[in-house]
């Protein structure tokens, strides 16, 4: 005999316009149980619970293939009304709450407690009379539930972060015949002691026998708390596993862990020397205010002429390490570049000194959409070094004919497939608006390379032609590389050194043939700080 | 069909619509009888008169502004230095120097007070600009008539001396339109012309003209030009590249304000007469609607479409209402065409101009 599921989902497929995001995933739930579904970004986890919850999005792309079952039976759930009736609920990432309301009216919002008036006898129940008492009740039971403990009258706008969330929970759990809640990174935004208050209301949650599916990919509090769980990862269903049965270590492993393919055929010959102490860029005590990817406090040492992969989950960091050293985004601390120290707050101060940057947001900072391949290749060494200027008198001109001969040269060179150095950038693939991106980086003749996710978007064939041209770059003209990357394999195949970011702090370096374990443990956060 | 719509796309239906006006109503005067050869000199001279201020279009498009509906403020400052050059009498002073030459003296004087004028003027608008990013097209049109009423109290209190400026009674401030025969009046328009098969072609004003459309194509080429250019397609982009984006967009405000200025001079000194007070009030929307038929959008614009643009919109005022007189006699539908063209094109434009940065 099997055992009991409340949720059983099975075979579970789905593809995005040809691509598929999930390929025949499983996620079994206990009753009354924690269970952990965890995995890196864009392993499906969302989409998974997109499909549990009956989201528009999946409906809208041509619905999903599987079962679901809910308490033993068969259900199909076509939409977000569907899965609350049958007793699921969500707990947003993001509150879903309205500041200006009160702490009931947010958590009785569109389940109100009402009586009959004369007007609602004549109109419809639209019409009838909020019965407050009853509604202050119902959420005051709720609060004391999970040990919440203000005023339900209160506003909820200007309260602390962690109150929202518990709200959020207080009104999920007010709903009746609750069987299943779904906690969607819930102690992402809170600090270390309300993640701890919330992790222990999950465990008072479930002892009342609400099964709750725990999103994260935090390790040790999957540890602490869970009874169980499933991994995924690109897609695919990965491991179930019982908690007490494993250990940190095994789950980092297999969240991460994949056969590293080879995406760089072996570079001729290394002949490169790096020294520990030639250091090209210095971070000291280096934070930067970037939404969704904040740096709280880096140090980090760039050594002359190697590689230096950056990496970690999305939203956690790495990606605003360039963003601050370019001064697109406003940062504190020290940036020292070859002793000298960068000015950050002075846009193009790392420009001057030929630190170049291709960006991470390819169409929105890295092209010019609506100008031609040559000038997106041109314009930043000409705006930086006076280049493809000529001089007419007192006057300084584009030198067109310089431009197009050195555009067409970056063309053969890095192959961009396109009809000459006159298309617009926004005309070309993926694959080929990088290699632009590339080429006006490189035509800047760079120091220092800052390449921000450069495979981001582009199929595997220009993947590798990008990857190969900054090992290219490296080795023969020994420029120094800063690669920020969401993709560990690509690193891993490409870096001397790689830098793991969470939560905005470095949690490692690490050489690339370390362990998927330490990999794993550092991308969620643990701080065991492996050194190479 | 296919193809049909690549020709169409790339003219741009306001410029499709307009041109077959445009013929067609040129077609139909030759056909009544109507002297086209007079009218298309009209037609020449008024290209010359309006051209710099349409040009006053492009900087403020190419750094992502849009139209420029404020002009205005630029055509206030060239307004007081043509002024300047009437009260301060310099065609009689550099006439006495150097004979024959004192109207250049005094159009000299004019573009070069409007242009310093402008230029301070330019700036305190382009940092203005900056505040309201997003939605400057409301408040440029705004500005520009605010602007025009607040000049008017000026106008009127001014402390000018000179007898061509002040109103014929006495006291102070400027009378409704300044005759400027005694100044530079029409000497771009007739310098250098000459008649060539019964047509005027006023060759000083179209150099002058081109000349202007000559240093804003080379501006645009330079460093400065390419980086304001830069700021205009992409905001990110150029800050990824070093650039102060809001000095940039300064740049191009102060440029189109200048441009206004000059634009004004040479308009006043075409028309005859000075005209202050709330004559420029819609010359903005002219400016706005004369460059978009000439196949501008909000967000991109070149010399081309200048001239295309101005050559149209004007040729299409002075040919329909001798046409709409002789078809229709006794209404006055001409007008009311222009206003249904000028702002008809504007609103096309606006429709078409996709919200925000994609």
């Amino acid at each position: 005999m099997e055992a009991n599921y409340v949720l059983k989902m099975s075979n579970i497929s789905k593809e995005y316009f040809g691509n598929k995001v999930l390929k025949d995933a499983q996620l079994k739930v206990k009753p009354g149980e924690i269970h952990a579904l965890m995995g890196e970004n864009g392993a499906g986890k969302s989409t998974l619970m997109n499909i549990l919850f009956g989201m528009p999005v999946i409906h809208s792309t041509g619905g999903f293939e599987g079962t679901i079952e809910f308490d033993g039976k068969e259900v199909n759930i076509d939409n977000p009304q569907k899965a609350m009736e049958l007793g699921i609920g969500m707990v947003h990432q993001e509150f879903m709450l309205i500041p200006g309301f009160t702490v009931v009216e947010n958590i009785k919002l569109g389940r109100e407690i009402t009586n009959p008036t004369i007007a609602s006898s004549l109109f419809g129940p639209s019409m009838e009379k909020l019965d407050k008492p009853a509604m202050a009740a119902d959420a005051r039971k709720a609060l004391d539930t999970i040990g919440l403990n203000i005023g339900e009258q209160e506003m909820v706008g200007g309260m602390p972060v962690g109150y929202m969330q518990f709200i959020e929970i207080a009104r999920e759990i007010d709903k009746t015949g609750m069987k299943l809640l779904i906690f969607d990174e819930p102690t992402a935004v809170l600090t270390e002691t309300e993640a701890q208050r919330l992790l222990e209301t999950m465990q008072l949650i479930a002892s009342k026998g609400i099964a709750i599916v725990f999103i994260t990919h935090r390790i040790d509090e999957v540890i602490q708390v869970t009874n169980s769980m499933t991994i995924l990862r690109d897609g695919y269903f990965v491991d179930y596993l019982e908690t007490k049965d494993t250990t940190a270590a095994k789950i980092a492993g297999l969240m991460v862990g994949r056969e590293v393919e080879k995406l760089v055929d072996d570079v001729e010959d290394d002949s490169r020397s790096i020294k520990e102490d030639n250091v090209m860029l210095r971070l000291k005590d280096y934070y930067v205010d970037m939404p969704g990817e904040k740096v709280n406090g880096v140090n980090l040492e760039v050594r002359r002429g190697e590689i230096l992969g950056i990496g970690g989950l999305a939203g956690q960091g790495k990606v605003g390490i360039p963003n601050g050293i370019l001064g697109l985004y406003k940062s504190e601390g020290t940036v020292e570049f070859e002793g000298e120290v960068i000015d950050t707050t002075k846009l193009g101060a790392a420009l001057m000194k030929h630190i170049a940057f291709v960006s991470e947001d390819r169409r929105g900072v890295g092209l010019l959409l609506e100008e031609s391949i040559q000038n997106n290749i041109t314009f930043t060494a000409m705006q930086i070094d006076n280049k493809f200027l000529k001089k007419f008198g007192p006057i300084r001109l584009f030198d067109e004919k310089a431009a197009r001969a050195h555009a067409e040269d970056m063309i053969k060179q890095l192959d961009i497939r396109c009809t000459g150095p006159d298309q617009y950038a926004g005309r070309l693939s993926g694959g080929n608006q990088q290699k632009v991106c590339l080429a006006r980086a490189i035509t800047m003749n760079p120091k220092l390379l800052i390449v921000s996710e450069p495979t981001r978007g582009i199929d595997i064939g220009a993947k590798k032609l990008v990857l190969e041209l900054l090992a290219k770059m490296n080795r023969e003209q020994g420029m120094t590389i800063i690669m920020v990357s969401s993709e560990l394999n690509e690193l891993r195949s490409l870096c001397d050194r790689i830098a793991i970011v969470s939560d905005g702090k470095l949690t490692g370096i690490f050489p690339p043939d370390a362990s998927d374990e330490e990999y794993g443990m550092a991308m969620s956060g643990v701080k065991e700080g492996g050194k190479e | 069909m296919e193809k049909f719509k690549k020709i169409i796309d790339a003219i741009g239906i306001p410029r499709l619509i307009v041109s077959c006006f445009f013929l067609a109503i040129v077609i139909t005067a030759y056909v009544n009888g109507i002297d086209v050869k007079s009218y298309f000199s009209s037609t020449l001279k008024y290209w010359g008169m309006w051209g710099v201020l349409v040009l006053a279009m492009v900087p403020t498009i190419k750094c992502g502004i849009g139209p420029n509906f404020g002009v205005s403020l630029g055509i206030v400052c060239g307004l007081l230095g043509t002024l300047l050059s009437i009260e301060f009498e310099v065609m009689q002073r550099v006439d006495a120097i150097l004979p024959g030459f004192g109207a250049w003296g005094a159009f000299a004087f004019a573009v070069i007070v409007s242009i310093v004028c402008a230029w301070f003027v330019g700036i305190g608008y382009g940092k203005v600009l900056n505040l309201v990013k997003g939605s400057e097209m409301t408040v440029t049109t705004y500005i520009g008539y605010s602007i025009i009423y607040l000049m008017c109290i000026l106008w009127f209190r001014a402390p000018f001396s000179s007898g061509e400026i002040i109103w014929p009674l006495g006291g102070v401030g400027v009378r409704n339109s300044v005759a400027m025969e005694g100044s530079f009046g029409y000497l771009l328009t007739e310098a250098l012309g000459f008649e060539i098969a019964g047509i005027y072609i006023p060759t000083g004003i179209i150099l002058f003209v081109l000349a202007c459309c000559l240093v804003v194509h080379f501006y645009f080429k330079s460093k400065t030009g390419l980086a304001i250019a830069a700021v205009g397609s992409n905001p990110t982009f150029a800050r990824a590249s070093g650039i102060d984006v809001d000095k940039m967009r300064v740049k191009g405000v102060a440029m189109s304000t200048i441009l206004g200025a000059i634009g004004i001079v040479v308009y006043t000194q075409a028309f005859g007469y000075l005209q202050a007070y709330t004559a420029p009030l819609s010359m903005g929307f002219i400016c706005v609607a004369s460059i978009l038929i000439g196949g501008a959008t909000t967000g991109k614009a070149s010399i081309i479409h200048v001239i295309i643009g101005t050559f149209l919109y004007q040729g299409l005022i002075i040919f329909t209402p001798p046409v709409s007189n002789h078809l229709l006699a006794g209404t006055d539908i001409s007008d009311t065409m222009r206003q249904i063209i000028q702002n008809g094109v504007i609103l096309y434009a606006l429709v078409k101009t996709k919200g925000g940065t994609e």
